[in-house]
Order: C-alpha cells, then sequence, then structure tokens
C-alpha cells in the first residue's frame, strides 16, 4: 500500500472507529444510536439556520487549528493557542467598542489588534524556548490560565465592574443583514471569508516563501539548520509568534462575529484545545487543517441539537473527538495493521 | 486582627486548599519519573471528583460518615481506569504523550459530565450531605501557637496528603521499584539492558498517578466543592503539573510546593478579610502559581530540569 494512501486512510479509519465507539457508547447508556447520529446530522444540515451556525462555529476552529499546526512544523507544541485566543478575543472587543472608525478601517485594526495580541502572549514562550530551552509545551499551559484571569480581570477594568464588555459598534462587525437573510437569522459572519484566506496564507508561507523553507527546516532538523547557516532561535520566536497571530484571529471571530462582545470565562473555551484535534487530523498541512475545522466544527453545532432531538447528552460528540485523537495519535498500530493487510493481499495475488 | 490569628485562619487553610494539589502532582512526579509526560492529570481528577460525588449522593444514606471515605476508593479505581486509556496509548502504542493527554483531559471531562446529565437530567449534581469533616488532634493541639496553627480543626485529607507525599519520597528513593522507576525515566535503554521491565514500570506509573489523581479530584470534590459539574475542576490539574515542576519532579519539593499553591488560593478566597492583601487585586494571587512555574522553568529560581527520557516513547531495539 502506497505511503500516501496510507497517510489518508489512517484519519479516515480513525474517525471511523471514533464514531463506532461513540454508537456503542450510546447503546450502552441506553439511547439510540441511531436517533443520536440522525439528530446529529440534523444539527449540522437541518435548515439554512442550522448550517449558518455550522459555518460560525468551524470558522474559529480553522484559525485553533492553523495555529496549532504552523508552530508544529516548526517543531512546536503551541498548547497555549487557547490563552492566545482569548487574548485576540479581549483585544478585538476592545477596539470594536472603544473606538469609531469607519468600517473599512475598523475591521482591520481590530483584526490587526487581536493578531498582535494573540502574538505577543506567544512571544514569550517562544522566546524563553528560544534563550533559554524552556520547553513550551508547560509555558504555554501555564500561560493559558495565566490568559483566563487576566482576561476575566481586563474585562472588569474595561467594563467598570460588569459581567461582560460593552457590544462592538457596528462598523467593527463582520455580521452582515445579506448573511441573516439567506440563513434565516444565523449568526454566521464574513469571518469564514478570511479564514479561508488564512488557510491559503499559510500554505503561501510554508510552500513558497524563503522564510517558510527555514521554518520547516528548523522543523525537521534544527542541527542542520544552523549547520547551513539558518538563524534557529529566530525562526523558533518567529514561528510561535505567526501561530499565535493566527490564535488572536480566531479569538477576533468570536468578538466581532460570534457575541460581539466578551464575557468573563469561568473556564477554557475549548476552541484551542480542539484546535490540536483539527491540527492532527489535518496532518498539520493547512488544507487538511481546513477540512479537520470542518468535522469538528460541525460534529460540535450538530452535538447541540443532539439533547432536543434525541435525548443524548451533547457530551458524546466531546467524546467522539477525544477518541478520534486517540485513535490517529496511536497511528503506529492503525499503520501496522494496514501493512499487514497489504502484505496479506499481495501474498494471496 | 493580630498577625497570630491571621496564621491561625491562614495556615489551615491553605493546608485544607493544597491537599488535592498535593496528591495530583505526587502522581504527576511517578509518571514523569518513570518517562510519561501526564498533561492528562486534569481529566483524571475530573473522572476522580465526578465519580466520587455519584457515589456520595447515592450511598449517602446508608454508608453515613464513611461515605466521604469510600467515595476516595471509588475514585481511585477510576482514575486507574481513565489512566489506562494514557497508559495503552503512550507507552504501548507509541502514541504522542502530550497529545494523548490532551485528549484524556477531553474524554475525561466529556465522560464525567455526559453520566453526570445522564444520571440527574442536569449538568450540576446537589450537594453533598457527607463531607470530609474536620478534627482535632489530642495532645498536639494543645502545644501552644503551633498547636492551633498545624492541629485545631484539622482534615484527615491533609494528613492523607502529606503522608502519601512522605511515602512517596520513601518509594521513589529509598527502594528498588523507586530506583528502577528513575532509571527507566532517565535512560529507559540501560535499564532494558539490566533487566529492567520499561514498559511494565512505566504502566504502574501511569496507574498510580491515575490512582493520586483520582483521590486529589475526590478529595477537591468531597471538602472544598462539594458538588460536581463541567466547570468543579478547572485548572487543578494543570496547577498540579505546574506544582511538580516548580518542586522539581521531587516528592517533597511538590509537596512544598503544592503548599504553597495552596496558600495562594487560599489567599485569593479569604484574602478580602485580611488588612494589606485586601488591597492587592485576586488576579495577582490567582495568577501566581503558574507565573511562577514559568519563572522557575526559565532557570530565575534555580534550573528545574525534567527526568531525561521524559516524553519519549520507548521502542525496543532503537537508538
Amino acid at each position: 500500500m502506497s505511503k500516501r494512501l496510507v497517510n489518508i486512510l489512517v484519519p479516515l479509519i480513525s474517525i471511523l472507529l471514533g464514531l463506532i465507539i461513540g454508537a456503542i457508547v450510546m447503546a450502552v447508556s441506553g439511547f439510540n444510536p441511531i436517533d443520536g447520529y440522525v439528530a446529529l446530522w440534523n444539527g449540522i444540515f437541518m435548515d439554512t439556520y442550522t448550517m449558518g451556525e455550522t459555518v460560525r462555529q468551524i470558522t474559529p476552529y480553522i484559525f485553533s487549528g492553523l495555529a496549532v499546526a504552523f508552530a508544529f512544523r516548526t517543531g512546536l507544541f503551541n498548547i497555549g493557542v487557547e490563552g492566545q485566543l482569548i487574548m485576540g478575543w479581549l483585544a478585538a472587543a476592545w477596539v470594536g467598542q472603544a473606538f469609531e472608525l469607519p468600517a473599512v478601517i475598523h475591521v482591520p485594526v481590530a483584526l490587526i489588534a487581536a493578531a498582535a495580541a494573540g502574538a505577543l502572549w506567544a512571544f514569550i514562550p517562544g522566546l524563553l524556548k528560544a534563550k533559554l530551552q524552556v520547553h513550551e509545551v508547560i509555558v504555554t499551559i501555564m500561560m493559558n490560565y495565566t490568559a483566563l484571569h487576566v482576561v476575566n480581570a481586563l474585562i472588569g477594568v474595561i467594563s467598570g465592574g460588569e459581567e461582560r464588555t460593552e457590544k462592538i459598534h457596528e462598523s467593527a462587525s463582520l455580521r452582515s443583514d445579506f448573511l441573516e437573510t439567506i440563513t434565516d437569522y444565523s449568526r454566521m459572519h464574513w469571518g469564514f471569508l478570511i479564514a479561508l484566506l488564512a488557510v491559503v496564507i499559510m500554505w503561501f508561507i510554508l510552500q513558497k516563501t524563503t522564510l517558510g523553507y527555514e521554518l520547516k527546516a528548523v522543523g525537521f532538523n534544527k542541527n542542520a539548520s544552523e549547520y547551513a547557516g539558518m538563524n534557529v532561535n529566530k525562526n523558533i520566536i518567529l514561528a510561535m509568534v505567526i501561530s499565535g497571530a493566527f490564535a488572536g484571529l480566531g479569538g477576533a471571530m468570536e468578538a466581532l462575529g460570534t457575541f460581539e462582545n466578551m464575557s468573563k470565562l469561568h473556564a477554557s473555551t475549548g476552541i484551542g484545545f480542539d484546535g490540536i484535534a483539527v491540527a492532527l487530523l489535518g496532518a498539520n498541512q493547512p488544507f487538511g487543517v481546513l477540512l479537520g475545522a470542518i468535522l469538528f466544527g460541525a460534529l460540535k453545532n450538530g452535538g447541540l441539537n443532539m439533547p432536543s432531538e434525541a435525548g443524548v447528552p451533547t457530551e458524546i460528540v466531546s467524546i467522539v473527538i477525544a477518541l478520534i485523537i486517540f485513535f490517529v495519535a496511536s497511528g503506529y498500530i492503525i499503520r501496522v495493521a494496514l501493512e499487514r493487510f497489504g502484505k496479506k493481499r499481495k501474498e494471496e495475488k | 486582627m493580630s498577625f497570630l490569628e491571621l496564621l491561625y485562619f491562614i495556615i489551615p487553610s491553605a493546608i485544607f486548599y493544597a491537599a488535592p494539589l498535593i496528591l495530583t502532582a505526587i502522581g504527576g512526579v511517578f509518571t514523569e519519573r518513570s518517562g510519561v509526560v501526564n498533561i492528562g492529570l486534569e481529566g483524571i481528577m475530573i473522572v476522580g471528583a465526578a465519580s466520587s460525588i455519584i457515589f456520595n449522593l447515592t450511598f449517602a444514606g446508608q454508608l453515613g460518615d464513611a461515605t466521604p471515605w469510600l467515595g476516595l476508593l471509588v475514585a481511585m479505581v477510576f482514575g486507574i481506569l481513565i489512566s489506562l486509556i494514557l497508559a495503552v496509548a503512550a507507552v504501548s502504542l507509541r502514541a504522542d504523550q502530550t497529545v494523548s493527554g490532551v485528549a484524556l483531559n477531553m474524554l475525561g471531562l466529556a465522560v464525567a459530565v455526559f453520566i453526570v446529565k445522564m444520571i440527574y437530567d442536569k449538568g450540576q449534581t446537589d450537594s453533598i450531605t457527607e463531607r470530609f469533616s474536620r478534627f482535632d488532634i489530642p495532645l498536639l493541639s494543645d502545644i501552644p501557637i503551633i498547636g492551633k496553627m498545624f492541629f485545631v480543626d484539622v482534615y484527615a485529607t491533609s494528613i492523607l496528603a502529606i503522608a502519601v507525599a512522605i511515602i512517596a519520597w520513601y518509594v521513589i528513593y529509598k527502594t528498588p521499584f523507586g530506583l528502577r522507576l528513575r532509571s527507566v525515566g532517565e535512560h529507559p535503554m540501560a535499564a532494558d539492558t539490566m533487566g529492567v521491565n520499561v514498559t511494565k514500570m512505566r504502566y504502574v506509573a501511569v496507574m498510580i498517578s491515575g490512582a493520586l489523581g483520582g483521590i486529589g479530584g475526590a478529595i477537591y470534590a468531597q471538602a472544598i466543592s462539594g458538588n460536581f459539574g463541567a466547570s468543579t475542576i478547572s485548572g487543578q490539574g494543570f496547577m498540579a503539573i505546574a506544582a511538580m515542576i516548580f518542586g522539581k519532579w521531587h516528592p517533597l519539593g511538590a509537596l512544598g510546593a503544592a503548599l504553597f499553591f495552596g496558600f495562594a488560593q487560599a489567599l485569593s478566597v479569604v484574602g478580602g478579610s485580611i488588612p494589606y492583601v485586601q488591597d492587592v487585586p485576586d488576579i495577582f494571587l490567582l495568577i501566581l502559581p503558574y507565573v511562577l512555574t514559568v519563572l522557575a522553568l526559565a532557570g530565575f529560581i534555580g534550573k528545574a530540569h525534567a527526568p531525561k527520557a521524559s516524553g519519549v516513547p520507548y521502542i525496543k531495539g532503537k537508538r
């Protein structure tokens, strides 16, 4: 079996196994798995409203997936996407409500602020990794919780003691009457176009620029890159900063599109952690990330329909997603199985 | 309020808040010492918290005072079960340990909330009636000053946590098992050559962390929160990881770090009634453990070194 085919089959088999075990869990818990999955399907595609909401859910997942994938290509595991995303969310929400500008300027300024906030939050672990060889996984985890508390405190300061920031001005909003009309007043917004653009940008940086070549080279082999004259430290910091910028933009989608403000968070949003799943499933390729985000975003949004239509708690979707990650991560065993299967077929011939 | 009264007030609550952190951090020490990174401690704690609360609510009527203690045992069993998923993925199937840990957190939370919703038809359980209770330690509590600081109104769970930390130190540094555990985490190939079963050691270590993490979650739920919902455990597991690193992968270091983080948590909860502390915004106390961990890692508070083979799956025969 060709390597390419195996690389495509591993995620597909993982998704299938995840869904099958999800069905078993539902059956054991006394629910009808077919009803459950029909409700899931309806929660994704039932009407224009649900489809609009599905696209809305997919949008930030594209960004968080790109953020994880981008860092990963340079050999960095950015678990801090969650924290960078909520920093970006707050920055965009603040710019959106604090200034009054024409829309052509307001939206880009808010987006840049979000990207900068995310990038700044990712710069710290990048710097520590490059200069002091501190492992980025632990630092970014710690910075997630720091971000959570800092953001909550800042929301209090910005809003003068309220639980949420004021609604952003119309001029900073990504929502539109047109999208609301065609999707029956869902919260779908133009952010999905920005997300698609981001996918292309990541592909362009990695495949068509010297910077991308260096980033990938550092990811493959640090020492060889250093020997070839590349500045490894600079590339590590840059990779984290760009990754953080993607994460921050993901937060901007929530600030300028979905919620149009920011409320205090009691726990992580989960978008950043789901980004790890998205990137893993998409094999850290920009277009793979897009597919992964579509799958997980659709599952998440569809899952919201499961309690009302089939009586199954929404969490079944998170169980399925977690299982898919386990299977993709344990791809080794699926590969071995596929190889054995391939060999047998050959022998029979 | 005099300074001494302040200490009488804050030290017991610091130890109280630290107990779940101590146990979970010690669990983390065991896995990391064996060469497995366990990001999934949060998920394990969640499962422990949920299972103990469900057990407590179901059997409090029949079992009375013993309920919370049996709840700990139940949480331990479920903690071990869920940690086995990590062991299978990360040790046997050579999955990326960090990724499997993240997945374990997701799975733990999802399964716990799924089951709670299934049983109670709502996302949050009722409050339990049988909680851990405090008591004064006889004789010791009569010692002037110190007695009132450490031995009055003590939770038995705090004693358990500190005892476990000391036992863990003994096991890791003074027994053949501990030596093997550390060798597997530093240089698995050398350990394998000497006849140590690397896979078995790592499985045992992950299961120990499952047991301790489950108990830690159960103590948090049955002593501090009193019920279980999706946000009951939010960040406790990661704070335990922080304590483990801040304690430099040493059981007693982790104990000290966890006590310190417990102190910070206690301050952020009761600080409003303490002079000077009430002027410090909450936010600084809330982020203190995380910031300190980053500083510790960066070498500002003495360099922290992880076990060498931590995070690397062991593949026999591979150089």
